[in-house]
């Protein structure tokens, strides 16, 4: 563990200025993920600088309706809130069922949707790694790749995205409220993190800039909505496979849908085909196997995860059916 | 006393945190030490620059083999000859040891250390190019091949066959608390706080390793955080800890990081198995081979003795079993709980589900059908066997005979499919030379000590309970006290050999202690027990008394107090050879029976509840040893489900070298297990007739659970761990 | 000695006026100035990396110490404080045996830098019981064999105290589930959720 300088920022835009002229700052929030890299020299910070205290905690709804989780509200406190259980079920239960209850209770918002991937050889310094590296090399192709990639990957990086609560959130068509150098921006949750065309970017976030809160709107649809993980062990561990979905379903047909997976590409992957293959379909099973159908035949597993195309089909057609007797 | 559900004597200390595990031990002036290890898994080191990491604040040493003390060769293990040369065997071999003053110093240190290496291509499987067979002298203490009548051509002539080979992964043991030594020197005289399994086994590996004589060693470990077979043997980290403090004439503590946990001492080895069963179209079996191939490194020898239980469990005259070593370019493995048993029992416990599946039998009636009344191998009676009454009483619990016989014909009212499975368990009763002593104080309390480890176990606890016992005293009364060379001898808490050895010598030092007493006092003629014979005189409440009237007696404090000496102490020590052969061959015995769910969609398995029943002579403590037997099964349960290093085959890195990524159970996984405490006495096994109980837990509870998913899914997976992947494709 | 030595910097910075934001401070951060600056101006003190004072509040007293900033809640504990109840098993937030109370909630210990930890309420399991009496949840663990090895205990115990706190003991099966931030190898489970449940008067 390298040393670094400490400061904690009164404000956030003393925090971001602070980071402005530090090109080795990185900010610190929960500190479930920068310590963590940290500790393991993936992350060589010259100087962490504490957004803990700066007043971004809140969940609040807002008169038009819409629900706005500050970037510092912890991940525990976001799954229990009422807004965000009634307006978006599957953010909730994606949120209880990651990590631990003490990870939760430290864990923000903001940094679970900047978290890095858990790929092994990402985490471990002795493997070349393009992500770390630039050009080195990716130590997971070849490798062991059971956890990694089966869309979106390429010759560079196979890695996955860890976020399940990302996952949920691209059922909502949130957007993303940052602040920095150059004021404040908005950018739609959906393409906020990346595929690994660059492997060392995992979101489009400018350096310095500080996610300040993340917002989405009730809607029918997102308030039909569920998560199901599907993971080696029963729980305290990331998705081999996750599905978020919400549909919108009136006089037994599907009026609108959302369907995204975790654990299958280095950014949430949103299953445009399989919303197409629901829209105005009946809500049944039928239905449901022929979307996860279209979105799988674009899967490309590696070595030792062709089951996870399986597993995703199957959990995307069990998702769905949990959902369709709803109106 | 002996057999009460006790509450552990140590809990108090466990649940405020005062209890001080080996390197919590305040020392003033520790200095702290990160271990560099190896990248590569074959080859030599090219060059080590530690420039940059010595010239940060607060490093106080740089060891590497160009400038490492040097230890005694044929000291044991290869591996313990560490930073002797420029050779690397492994991967997280340690390539050089850091010292600074805090621990943050030494860990930034250590990542500056740049080494390069002369890489050879590693042989990382067993199937490899250039992994070698071996055919060893032993297997863990046993001959590793036997015969017995006549298996080719019982096999030949059986009408019903099965030949399938099964796979057990390389595991890792991952106590909670990572191994530690913190080492000091007065002079020549070193003393180490130790995470150990037995610190008398430990004084005289590292007496030999540094060329000093044992008593010039003391080892204390008071506190064990979880060992598992994997703090029994010395390993590097010991011996870098007591090198360092010797050459900056300092007190340093070496811990190990959760990472290096995966090569740093060891594991349980990867097995490759065979078993053919023959057997009678009843499902009697007549011919049974159980060929064992054992994961090893190229410069110890370590076999998991997969094949013994084989040897014995059940009654078939026709047999071979053998094991062989595969030499490859990994770490050299270890004794992972229950070696040997556990794995081989996982193969021989599914043979026998298939056996059953094969010939229409319910697979606990083939159990009886071949159930062995003498033990076979070694041509002897059992010293006490109740394993009919293990059947009989978890089956009963669990509800075995609501079981539909036919795969994948059960489901759960939520639509999963449920599976039953079950199998037996045996672990032999071990034992070992062992010595206690015992003190009387003034006040009527006694102080007995025996030098073994409580590495969970309730070892505190179960000794005191049988030094209150023995002596006559409430166990309020009595202190045990362990963990420490200063004490009278005992052996390593491995092999579940430890309460059957101490136990004994604590009850002679018990009974030596009262009798000792009762010689004062009738030698005393102000005692009113002056004259009596020893026969004639009883022991309890803290008093001496006579039996036919017990009014007369006088008080062991009083006893004490008119010695004119501060206290009365007796010690016993208990011979006890370990692979002596007596008349009797002595195990325990099992029985797991377990529900699991499947997902036939997603692949995924959970447990649904087990009950398990176990017959293991006198308990000495219901409570504790309750958990024993549960903390064994759960160890099944994650060995069927869960464990599994995952090596990378280009580089022989295990890469899933942390909690995050060797998936052991959580509390989640866990939702019922129920244990079963068959009464059962053994006359013969011991004084005491205890039977060891740490092990037995974790043999046969992975093939329960693996047989329970064949029931529920039709699918016979023989390579563990039972992943998604291995349902669904 | 570079790593010994005390700096305390300060960013200046003027808040909402970006172009001050992104370049007047520049010059400043190596000195050890002392902003005398304007009501909208506030400061971002920066200390470390070397040792710096920091005050810890462990179970109800206050501790003046010195550490750097890179050392975790869990080695401050441990190392200087002396209180080696909190536990190291992974120091990578995954097992949980460092669990311990932050102004009530439980947190991984080995993830929570110390200096971070400031002005809040740290307890640990030394800290659970009161006047000589074992807290609830310890007395329950002791009746129950809720371990073994002890090892993973104390974080065990305190995730049960921030779990009975958080309500999440209304079945079985929720104590399983928000209990399982805590591993023990021992496989103690069983007894652990029998412990949880009669803590929480849910027997």
């Amino acid at each position: 563990m390298r040393p670094f300088a400490y400061a904690r920022a009164q404000s956030a835009d003393a925090a971001i200025a602070a980071m402005a002229q530090d090109a080795r700052a990185a900010f610190l929030a929960g500190g479930t993920n920068i310590v963590d890299l940290i500790k393991l020299d993936v992350a060589q910070p010259g100087t962490l600088i504490d957004i803990g205290a700066l007043p971004l905690a809140a969940i609040e709804v807002a008169t038009d309706g819409s629900v706005r989780i500050g970037a510092l509200a912890r991940m525990s406190d976001t799954a229990d809130h009422t807004a965000v259980r009634s307006g978006a079920p599957c953010v909730a239960m994606a949120l209880n069922l990651s990590a631990s209850a003490q990870l939760r209770n430290m864990a923000s918002i903001g940094g679970n949707v900047l978290q890095r991937t858990r790929c092994v050889y990402f985490r471990d310094v002795t493997q070349p790694c393009n992500k770390r590296q630039p050009g080195s090399g990716c130590s997971a192709i070849g490798g062991d790749d059971r956890k990694m990639a089966i869309f979106g990957a390429n010759d560079r990086c196979i890695a996955v995205n860890p976020s399940d609560f990302s996952v949920a959130m691209l059922t909502t068509d949130a957007t993303i409220h940052l602040r920095g150098p150059a004021g404040e921006r908005t950018t739609p949750f959906l393409g906020f993190q990346r595929l690994p065309d660059d492997p060392a970017l995992d979101t489009n976030i400018v350096r310095g800039e500080l996610i300040t809160a993340i917002s989405f709107m009730p809607t029918a649809l997102t308030r039909n909505s569920t998560y199901l993980k599907v993971r080696d062990r029963a729980s305290y561990e990331f998705a081999l496979v996750s599905v978020a979905a919400a549909l919108d379903v009136r006089n037994g047909t599907i009026h609108d849908a959302r369907v995204a997976l975790g654990g299958v590409a280095h950014a949430p992957w949103r299953a445009r085909a399989a919303e197409a293959a629901l829209i105005g379909k009946p809500a049944v099973r039928a239905t449901f196997a022929a979307a996860a159908d279209a979105e799988l035949r674009a899967a490309k597993p590696q070595r030792l995860n062709g089951f996870k195309v399986v597993m995703a089909k199957n959990a995307m057609v069990r998702a769905l059916g949990t959902l369709g007797g709803a109106a | 006393m002996i057999g009460a559900p006790l509450t552990r004597v140590d809990g108090v200390a466990k649940v405020t945190g005062a209890a001080r595990y080996s390197y919590e031990e305040p020392v003033a002036n520790t200095a702290y030490g990160v271990i560099v290890t190896s990248t590569i898994a074959a080859g030599r080191i090219a060059s080590i620059d530690a420039k940059e990491a010595q010239s940060l604040a607060g490093v106080l040493l740089v060891l590497s083999h160009e400038n490492a003390p040097r230890v005694k060769a044929d000291a044991g293990d290869r591996k313990l000859q560490v930073l002797q040369d420029d050779a690397v065997f492994y991967d997280r071999q340690p390539v050089a040891l850091i010292v600074a003053d805090t621990f943050e110093r030494a860990t930034d240190a250590a990542s500056r250390v740049r080494v390069t290496y002369d890489r050879k291509a590693p042989a990382t499987t067993m199937s490899s190019p250039g992994a070698q067979t071996y055919t060893p002298s032993q297997a863990n203490n046993n001959p590793p091949d036997t015969t017995r009548g006549d298996f080719d051509a019982a096999f030949a002539s059986a009408p019903v066959k099965l030949d399938n080979s099964y796979v057990t992964p390389t595991e890792f043991h991952n106590p909670m608390e990572p191994h530690a030594t913190l080492a000091m020197w007065s002079g020549d005289e070193l003393t180490i706080y130790d995470t150990s399994q037995g610190v008398f086994p430990r004084r005289a590996s590292v007496a030999k390793i540094f060329g000093i004589p044992d008593t010039s060693v003391r080892v204390v470990s008071k506190f064990i955080g979880g060992g598992f077979g994997s703090k029994g043997g010395t390993n590097p980290y010991c011996v870098l800890a007591a090198m360092a403090a010797k050459v900056i004439g300092r007190p340093v503590k070496v811990v190990l990081t959760r990472p290096q946990m995966f090569g740093g001492f060891g594991n349980r080895p990867r097995t490759e198995q065979r078993v053919r069963l023959g057997a009678d179209r009843s499902g009697k079996l007549t011919a049974m081979a159980h060929d064992v191939r054992s994961q090893g490194s190229r410069y110890d020898d370590f076999i998991e003795n997969a094949a013994v239980i084989s040897r014995m469990l059940y009654a078939v005259p026709n047999q071979i079993t053998t094991h062989r070593g595969v030499r490859y370019d990994v770490v050299t493995p270890t004794y992972m709980r229950a070696p040997g048993e556990s794995s081989g029992s996982f193969a021989l416990e599914s043979a026998m589900d298939e056996l059953a599946y094969a010939t229409g039998t319910d697979p606990l009636e083939l159990r009886l059908i071949n159930y062995a009344e003498t033990d076979l191998s070694e041509q002897k009676p059992f010293s006490s066997k109740s394993l009919r009454q293990c059947y009989a009483q978890a089956a009963q619990r669990f509800g075995w005979a609501s079981r539909k016989a036919a795969p994948r014909s059960m489901r759960t009212p939520d639509g999963l499919l449920a599976g039953y499975g079950m199998a037996s368990s045996t672990y032999p009763s071990n034992r070992s030379s062992a010595s206690a002593a015992a003190t009387m104080h003034a006040d009527g309390t006694v102080l007995a000590t025996s030098g073994g480890c409580d590495i969970g176990t309730g070892a505190y606890t179960a000794f005191t309970q049988v030094a209150a016992e023995a002596i006559g005293l409430p166990v309020a009364r009595v202190r045990f006290d362990l963990g420490d060379t200063t004490m009278p001898p005992a052996p390593e808490a491995g092999g579940s050999q430890l309460t059957a050895s101490v136990a004994n010598a604590v009850h002679a030092a018990g009974v030596a202690l009262r009798e000792k007493l009762a010689g004062l006092a009738t030698a005393n003629r102000n005692s009113p027990l002056h004259g009596r014979q020893l026969a004639d005189l009883a022991f309890g409440d803290g008093r001496v008394f006579v039996r036919a009237q017990p009014v007369t007696g006088e008080r062991y404090a009083d006893i004490v107090r008119h010695s004119g000496a501060p206290s009365v102490m007796a010690r016993a020590d208990v011979q006890h050879d370990r692979r002596a052969k007596g008349p009797y061959s002595s195990h325990a015995f099992g029985a797991h029976f377990a529900e699991v769910h499947v997902d036939p969609d997603l692949g995924t398995v959970r447990l649904a509840r087990m009950v398990s029943a176990f017959a293991a002579g006198t308990i000495v403590n219901a409570k504790t040893a309750r958990s024993q037997f549960l903390g064994g099964t759960v160890w099944g349960v994650s060995m069927a489900l869960h464990e599994e290093g995952r090596i990378d085959e280009r580089t022989g890195r295990y890469m899933n070298a942390s909690l995050e990524n060797y998936l052991v159970p959580v509390n989640a996984d866990i939702p019922s297990i129920e244990i079963i405490l068959v009464d059962e006495q053994d006359e013969f096994v011991n004084p005491l007739g205890i039977k060891g109980i740490g092990e037995i837990g974790n043999v046969g509870s992975a093939a329960a659970v693996a047989n329970a998913v064949y029931h529920a899914t039709g699918k016979r997976v023989r390579e563990l761990p039972i992943s998604p992947e291995k349902l669904l494709t | 000695m570079a790593l010994g030595k005390v700096t305390r910097r300060r960013f200046l910075v003027r808040s909402a006026i970006p172009a001050i934001a992104a370049g007047i401070g520049i010059g400043v951060p190596r000195l050890n100035a002392v902003a005398q600056a304007a009501s909208s101006v506030s400061i971002v003190p920066a200390s470390g990396p070397g040792a710096v004072p920091v005050t810890l509040n462990v179970n109800g007293t206050e501790h003046a110490m010195r550490i750097e900033p890179r050392v975790t809640l869990l080695d401050a504990l441990r190392e200087q404080l002396g209180l080696t109840g909190t536990k190291k098993g992974c120091d990578q937030g995954q097992c949980g045996a460092c669990t311990v109370l932050v102004d009530g909630r439980r947190v991984n210990a080995c993830l929570t830098l110390a200096i971070a930890a400031e002005g809040k309420k740290v307890t640990t399991v030394e800290g659970l019981a009161s006047d000589g009496k074992l807290h609830p949840v310890q007395a329950a663990f002791l009746e129950y064999d809720a371990f073994q090895c002890g090892y993973c205990t104390p974080g065990q115990i305190c995730s049960a105290v921030g779990l009975i706190a958080e309500g999440r003991t209304r079945s079985d099966a929720e104590i399983r589930e928000f209990m399982s931030g805590n591993i023990c190898r021992c496989g103690a489970y069983t007894n652990i959720v029998a412990a949880v449940k009669a803590a929480a008067g849910h027997a």
